[in-house]
């Protein structure tokens, strides 16, 4: 379809303009570079077992604990230390990273999905329509959290699918309220107007005019739901409401260690470390995004423009 | 009047699009949350009007007249409230959106804003082949084909399709907007100010544009502004609105030549003439007064309040459009005291002032 003439005539997208900044932005860079040393260690979490000679359930009654029964601090052979039971702290926070990057992941990319199609659907449609899924996210956004957590744990049992639906089921409503209110506005626009002269359907105006004006905020907003959905993983754990041990978490790692801290400095730091490197990596990352997707908000542009005065 | 039955050859044709007795009202909410009280917006009052195959019908009056709002009613982007539009003798007021699709094919609209008429995440190939897309007509390399033709066609490099609408200047937009207006080869297309946010450099190239593709396409076009010197050039025929209600029609040169209503002479009063002999020559009305709320339109002759003309039976007696004074049947006003060729309009004004 196109020939090479017409490949160079080809201009760059706002993506691809978007892109382009944030290849420039070093605290982007950073976060970016954080976040892929994640992703390897939840990857290569089996090589890391392997390499260490420890495997994440494996408890060192002899070694891995004092003659009373204390943890032993970082060493050659355990690297960051063990936890009460004598396991290899090192390796189960490799594989708890798995299970957070998961449940992160996936509960915010189910959130991001429904509420967006909701908040689109709201906006456009509007009347009666915008109305009752509007309070029907007031109502999501008002539910707590915790309560309702562990009120469907007790009655299916605690499961990692379990931890995804509940940190979804609490988080799309916040998606579905930016992307209504953008839509609302977008509706109003010419273009939706001329699609609209044209013969567009509903189907056609959602997704075809409207969507793409909005998933540069969806896409910011997934970055930061992310972190929060860690976070909120991490607590689930930490209340023994999501990953059964002795499947590590990062969650349910810190819970373990509460017993420890005053003797195992380790045990609290590393696994909390690991959280809290993340989440900042996420922040910092989706921050840049927003920056980079908003030209009006580039800070190089801003400076230019001040010496353009 | 010679004139006129010179100028009514221009646009003798049968009606395609029939405006009948067409009112639209907007309600709005006002007062406090507990006081409320539910008010209507009189946007277009009782319109009646033909736009007659090949013509241009262009369309005047003042921000806020109700023009746009007719327009939108026509292409049905809004409902009416009262009144039926009629497109090629199908009523098309009351269809519903699949039934509005064949009609959709044969009428378009290109807006005024062509910054905001081009979604700015979209390729202009991709917004031009929408039609297309709608429609289910072209696919692939052919959809291609003809997006790129229509791109020649509107004086666009056809190899830009790639491009985003904000590599391109207003007039390019507009052009833009043009091409997506025509893909479907429609009988009709609505034309809301199209050149009115564009520099005045450009203005000509598209109004040029939209004389070649009237010629080349046969089409018809009702043309929206509030620019009367862009209105003599482009149009057969004129109506002039004031405050949801259409004031006077008449073929263009008649209009300009001999209007009869107070507001259309206060109108062509107020557009510039580069001649400065006859720009000191000419009358100039200036109105008092901003035009009254379409919350609360005045009765009668809705222009009475301030008109310098205005008698008691103005603001009681409802007004027909009807020719006045011995003007042809082309030539229809609503005024109970229409001006007379060189009547001056100042001078009525000075007396009621002195009263």
């Amino acid at each position: 379809m196109t020939t090479a003439g017409h490949a160079a005539i080809r201009s760059r997208g706002p993506w691809e303009l978007a892109f382009e900044r944030l290849r420039r932005d070093r605290a982007a860079i950073a976060a970016a570079t954080a976040l892929v040393v994640v992703v390897l260690v939840a990857v290569l979490a089996p090589a890391i077992a392997k390499a260490v000679g420890h495997g994440p359930g494996e408890q060192f009654l002899d070694v891995g604990l004092s003659p009373s029964g204390i943890p032993v601090g970082p060493s050659r052979a355990f690297l960051l230390g063990t936890d009460g039971l004598g396991r290899d702290v090192l390796v189960r926070i490799a594989y708890g990273t798995r299970v957070s990057l998961l449940v992160g992941v996936l509960a915010s990319a189910l959130a991001v999905l429904v509420g967006t199609v909701v908040g689109i659907a709201a906006g456009w449609y509007g009347g009666t329509a915008d109305r009752a899924l509007s309070r029907t996210m007031d109502v999501f956004l008002a539910l707590p959290f915790l309560v309702f957590a562990l009120a469907l744990v007790a009655v299916v049992g605690p499961s990692l699918t379990i931890s995804v639906t509940v940190i979804a089921f609490f988080s799309w409503a916040s998606v579905g309220r930016v992307v209504r209110a953008q839509a609302l506005s977008i509706r109003e626009l010419e273009y939706v107007q001329a699609a609209l002269t044209l013969g567009a359907g509903h189907a056609r105006i959602m997704f075809i005019e409207i969507l793409p004006n909005v998933t540069a905020s969806v896409i910011v907003y997934a970055t930061l739901l992310i972190p929060g959905a860690i976070v909120a993983e991490a607590t689930l754990s930490f209340l023994g409401l999501s990953v059964v041990p002795p499947t590590p978490s990062w969650g349910n790692m810190l819970a373990d260690a509460m017993a420890y801290y005053k003797v195992a400095w380790w045990f609290v730091l590393f696994p909390g470390a690991a959280l809290l490197l993340t989440t900042v990596a996420f922040n910092v990352l989706g921050d840049s995004v927003r920056d980079a997707l908003d030209p009006k908000h580039d800070p190089s542009m801003a400076v230019s423009a001040e010496e353009a005065r | 009047m010679t004139t006129s039955s010179v100028d009514a050859v221009a646009g003798c044709g049968e009606a395609l699009v029939q405006l009948e007795h067409v009112v639209k009202d907007f309600p709005v909410k006002s007062g406090s949350f507990f006081a409320r009280k539910r008010e209507r917006v009189h946007a277009v009052a009782d319109v009646s009007l033909d736009v007659r195959r090949g013509e241009t019908l262009a369309l005047v009056g003042e921000t806020g007249c109700g023009k746009s709002t007719l327009a939108r009613c026509i292409v049905r982007l809004h409902d009416l409230t009262a009144g039926r539009v009629l497109f090629d003798g199908h009523d098309i007021s009351v269809a519903s959106h699949a039934e509005l699709r064949p009609f959709r094919r044969r009428m378009q609209m290109v807006f005024q804003d062509p910054y905001g008429s081009l979604n700015p995440r979209r390729r202009v190939g991709s917004i031009i082949g929408d039609p297309f897309a709608i429609h289910g007509v072209a696919h692939g390399a052919e959809r291609l084909r003809r997006v790129q033709e229509l791109m020649e066609l509107v004086g666009l490099n056809s190899e830009h399709y790639n491009r985003f609408p904000g590599d391109f200047s207003g007039g390019q937009r507009q052009r833009v907007g043009i091409a997506r207006a025509i893909a479907l080869r429609p009988d009709f297309i609505v034309c809301d100010e199209p050149v009115s946010a564009l520099d005045v450099s450009i203005r000509a190239q598209i109004l040029n544009l939209l004389a070649e593709l009237q010629d080349e396409l046969g089409l018809t076009y009702l043309f929206i502004s509030h620019d009367l010197s862009v209105v003599r050039h482009v149009s057969d025929r004129v109506a002039v609105m004031y405050l949801g209600a259409v004031v006077e029609v008449a073929p263009v040169g008649s209009l300009y030549g001999h209007a009869r209503h107070p507001y259309t002479r206060a109108l062509l009063s107020a557009m510039p003439v580069a001649d400065s002999e006859r720009a000191a020559a000419r009358e100039e009305i200036v109105l008092t007064g901003d035009p009254p709320s379409p919350l609360d339109p005045p009765s009668g002759c809705r222009f009475h309040p301030r008109c310098p003309r205005a008698q008691a039976r103005c603001a009681s007696e409802a007004l027909v459009l009807a020719p006045r004074l011995g003007d042809t049947a082309e030539h229809v006003a609503a005024c109970h005291f229409p001006l007379a060729d060189g009547e001056v309009l100042a001078a009525a004004a000075a007396r009621a002032e002195s009263l």
